[in-house]
């Protein structure tokens, strides 16, 4: 993955930055799937190395092959970054070892979880109860959010619709 | 270009309806094993996509015309709430399955079956919306440089 992510940087041609960030994704998946987040990791997948490819794909039809070259990046950024960066190493060292049963996230309502939603919801994956049912204002919030980000897109590049429908679905149809 | 490689036209095919059957079972076996609503509808997008990919998007769009995704849009957020709604009616708290059927489990096994079923359509319809956008945007750039 760290591979991959210097060659995102340094690489100019975008069709292969596109390449490169859809075999991040998969590597993360199966980062993911080694955690035993086997929704995680499928999920990953299909939207990150899948989908988001597809579209980036598109966005280089619709603007620009290569990267436009900046010299001399300041040093202020490198510091900002590495300054995050340590910052967000020296908190790792406060995370519980992954998998420990006596970590924080493991001692609120996890255990009831664990215990009660056999009788109390019913499904034996309590990944789907707690999402579907204990949680369902945050799912319900999330779907919202999906359907409001196909709107924006619909909203900001979905202009024209019916002139571009009219031009678009005769030709090319021999193609095939 | 892509619809003449017969390779990649063979393999497409053999692939697409098992991914969709994928897709099913990860939506309707959520309960179960790993999955739910969200992955589901991805996948589905997914198989949408490498569809359009390979056959080109004017036969995709017979398939899903803009009005069937836009309505699958926003019909899966509209089931979600509909269930809350239908949940309050029936004398519970918002989005209180227990409430649907007499035995509370059923009506928990319901009401996420049902609310499940809302994200995936939702997430399918905006996956597949956003990309047929995308690709309605190339083409009308392409008509104005032909034009």
């Amino acid at each position: 993955m760290v591979v991959t992510a210097y060659a995102l940087v340094q690489i100019r041609s975008l069709f292969a930055v596109a390449m490169m960030s859809g075999i991040y994704s998969l590597l993360a998946a199966s980062l993911y799937l080694v955690m035993d987040a086997v929704d995680v990791a499928f999920t990953e997948a299909a939207v990150g190395a899948g989908i988001s490819t597809v579209l980036m794909l598109g966005t280089l039809a619709l603007t620009t092959r290569m990267e436009k070259v900046t010299h001399k990046p300041g040093l202020t950024p490198l510091l900002i970054v590495v300054a995050t960066g340590a910052l967000l190493i020296y908190a790792t060292f406060d995370m519980p070892p992954y998998g420990d049963p006596a970590a924080p996230i493991h001692n609120g309502v996890s255990a009831r979880f664990i215990e009660r939603s056999g009788e109390e919801v019913g499904p034996p994956n309590i990944v789907t109860s707690v999402l579907a049912s204990y949680r369902g204002y945050d799912t319900l919030g999330e779907v919202t959010v999906i359907f409001t980000a196909a709107v924006g897109v619909m909203a900001l590049i979905g202009r024209g619709r019916s002139r571009r429908r009219k031009k678009s679905d005769d030709p090319e149809a021999p193609n095939t | 270009m892509l619809s003449r490689t017969s390779i990649l036209r063979v393999v497409s095919k053999l692939l697409i309806p098992p991914i969709g059957l994928y897709a099913l079972y990860v939506q309707f076996h959520g309960d179960f094993g790993p999955g739910g609503g969200f992955q589901a509808g991805v996948i589905f997008a997914t198989v949408f996509i490498l569809y359009a990919l390979i056959f080109g998007v004017t036969n995709a769009r017979l398939v899903a015309p803009s009005w069937l995704t836009r309505a699958m849009l926003a019909s899966g957020v509209l089931l979600y709430a509909g269930v809350g709604v239908a949940s309050m009616l029936m004398g519970g708290d918002f989005l209180d399955y227990s409430q649907l059927a007499t035995d509370p489990i059923a009506g928990q096994h319901l009401g996420i079956t049902l609310i499940e079923f809302g994200v995936g359509i939702t997430v399918a319809g905006a996956m597949i919306t956003i990309f047929l956008i995308f690709d309605g945007r190339i083409r009308v750039d392409d008509d104005d440089e032909d034009g």
